[in-house]
């Protein structure tokens, strides 16, 4: 306990109280300037697209990998987990090599609000994937024949049968990595550019001496990645009913 | 559900042009890049003295947050699937959170006590240890962010091991220390094991956090993750070909970890 205090709490409760350290009005003018609520936006809106286009891509992966069967496809689900044990910052750099102004296929993504979807998109990629794939294993194939037995077609099989049942999962999984994006830095440090992010915000405010505004800011994101999280859990445990 | 041929098929190709974009294609492009100029020039860039210093510094701090992240972490599932105290689902929240803030706010948060200005700072500064943009800045940013992995791996499998064998060997007279060391730690070594390669993998590639507390000097405070950044930000081809060679040598050694998971991952629910 003692350990977890020194390590975490302190320091988290440090930066609530840095936060509120000028009073309410100067946390309000540090969250409510331009520049701020710009890149709450982007942040934002990045990552829900970034969890609903993994929660779709994670799942059709998971199936791919559970229901499909051909050569190579250990390696396949070895490499899913490439992006958690790949440091983010080589991430980063291959992204920039990839699309950056180098690039050898002459794409030019870098510094763009698409770089930055590809990148998030690319760190939590193993989130969806790894918790819908043991369910998929799970699931029984006999309650799916049933159906298709009594004449539902493919798609009714999968919206009434398959769908409901990796539902908790699916969602479990788009969460880690919403909450993921919200705050990832080292992927995105190479190759944001003129985008304003969030952590970027709070990484330029640090360097700038401005602890409170980056703490107050900080606050703010922990706040609606917390929100999220548990309105999504909160649809996740409705389904699973 | 029954589903055609070509359904499987375009599903599997979908799948596969997925992952080959996103995950293989990058990852050719930089070792390419890396051994463009031949092995020779890489492995010069690989041992300058800046690139040695920060490998034996990622090292070293992977060396201290490891082991104490992996004790404090199978003390804590102990205590959460074990214990019988009233805090446990306030810990349990408590546990998820180096994985829900942001690193920059660890950073912050870090310099905001233990900083020269900080709560806890101003004492250090006092006794002559600097923390901040020193190494043990560092070390103390890698185990915030790679706290979990540790707690979250182990606790599932000691519910899943139950603890009949464990009241059996104190009925049988075994002090704690011993049914610990005897027998709960040989049911859940493989679960240990895989959460310890993963705080590795964090400790290893940690930047977010690091990037805040570092004071990015090479040769003193530059792990290789930091290397990376610092060269790959300058302008100039050189650096870029460094920032290259450092990022590969972090690939060749995230490779070695995937290789660990993908062997442990299997075996780590497995009871003993």
């Amino acid at each position: 306990m003692l350990y977890l205090s020194v390590i975490v709490l302190i320091p988290l409760a440090a930066v609530a109280v840095k936060a509120f350290s000028g009073g309410l009005r100067s946390f309000w003018d540090a969250i409510s300037n331009a520049v701020a609520l710009q890149a709450l936006a982007v942040t934002l809106g990045a990552s829900l697209l970034v969890a609903a286009i993994g929660a779709v891509m994670g799942t059709i992966v998971a199936w791919v990998l559970v229901r499909d069967q051909f050569p190579g496809k250990w390696l396949v689900n070895a490499l899913i987990d490439l992006p958690f044990a790949l440091p983010t910052i080589v991430a980063g750099l291959t992204l920039l090599a990839l699309y950056g102004p180098d690039s050898p296929f002459g794409i030019h993504l870098a510094y763009t609000r698409a770089a930055v979807l590809v990148a998030l998109l690319f760190v939590t990629l193993p989130f969806v994937v790894r918790s819908v794939q043991p369910v998929l294993i799970e699931l029984d194939r006999q309650v799916e024949e049933a159906a298709a037995s009594l004449g539902a077609s493919n798609a009714t099989t999968f919206r009434r049968i398959v769908l409901p049942a990796l539902g908790p999962a699916i969602l479990s999984g788009a969460a880690l990595a919403f909450a993921r994006s919200v705050g990832e830095i080292g992927s995105l440090v190479l190759i944001v550019g003129k985008v304003q992010i969030a952590s970027i915000v709070i990484f330029a405010d640090i360097e700038s001496n401005a602890a409170q505004a980056a703490a107050a800011l900080s606050v703010v994101l922990l706040t609606l990645s917390l929100v999220v999280l548990l309105v999504l859990r909160r649809v996740g445990g409705r389904v699973a009913h | 559900m029954r589903i055609s041929r070509r359904a499987t098929l375009s599903l599997r190709a979908l799948a596969l042009l997925y992952l080959t974009l996103l995950l293989l294609l990058p990852l050719a492009v930089v070792f390419a890049r890396t051994f463009e100029h031949g092995l020779a020039v890489a492995w010069t860039w690989m041992t300058t003295p800046a690139a040695i210093s920060a490998f034996w510094l990622t090292v070293l701090v992977a060396v201290i947050a490891v082991p104490l992240n992996t004790i404090f972490g199978v003390g804590c599932a102990l205590v959460l699937v074990r214990g019988r105290g009233r805090g446990r689902p306030l810990l349990d929240a408590l546990l998820d959170l180096p994985f829900l803030v942001s690193p920059v706010m660890v950073g912050l948060s870090l310099i905001l006590v233990y900083g020269e200005q900080g709560w806890f700072g101003k004492w250090f500064v006092s006794q002559g240890i600097s923390i901040i943009y020193a190494v043990p800045g560092i070390v103390i940013a890698t185990i915030f962010v790679s706290l979990p992995f540790v707690v979250r791996e182990v606790a599932p499998v000691l519910i899943e091991v139950g603890d009949t064998q464990e009241q059996a060997a104190a009925t049988l007279g075994a002090s704690s220390w011993q049914t610990f060391w005897r027998v709960t730690l040989p049911s859940i070594r493989w679960g240990v094991a895989y959460g310890v390669v993963l705080t590795t993998a964090r400790a290893l590639g940690e930047i977010g956090a690091v990037l805040v507390v570092s004071s990015n000097v090479a040769g003193s405070t530059l792990t290789l993750p930091l290397l990376v950044y610092q060269r790959s930000s300058q302008i100039g081809a050189q650096s870029i070909t460094s920032a290259y060679a450092a990022a590969t040598e972090l690939a060749v050694m995230s490779l070695v970890v995937l290789l660990a998971m993908t062997l442990l991952g299997p075996r780590r629910r497995e009871a003993q």
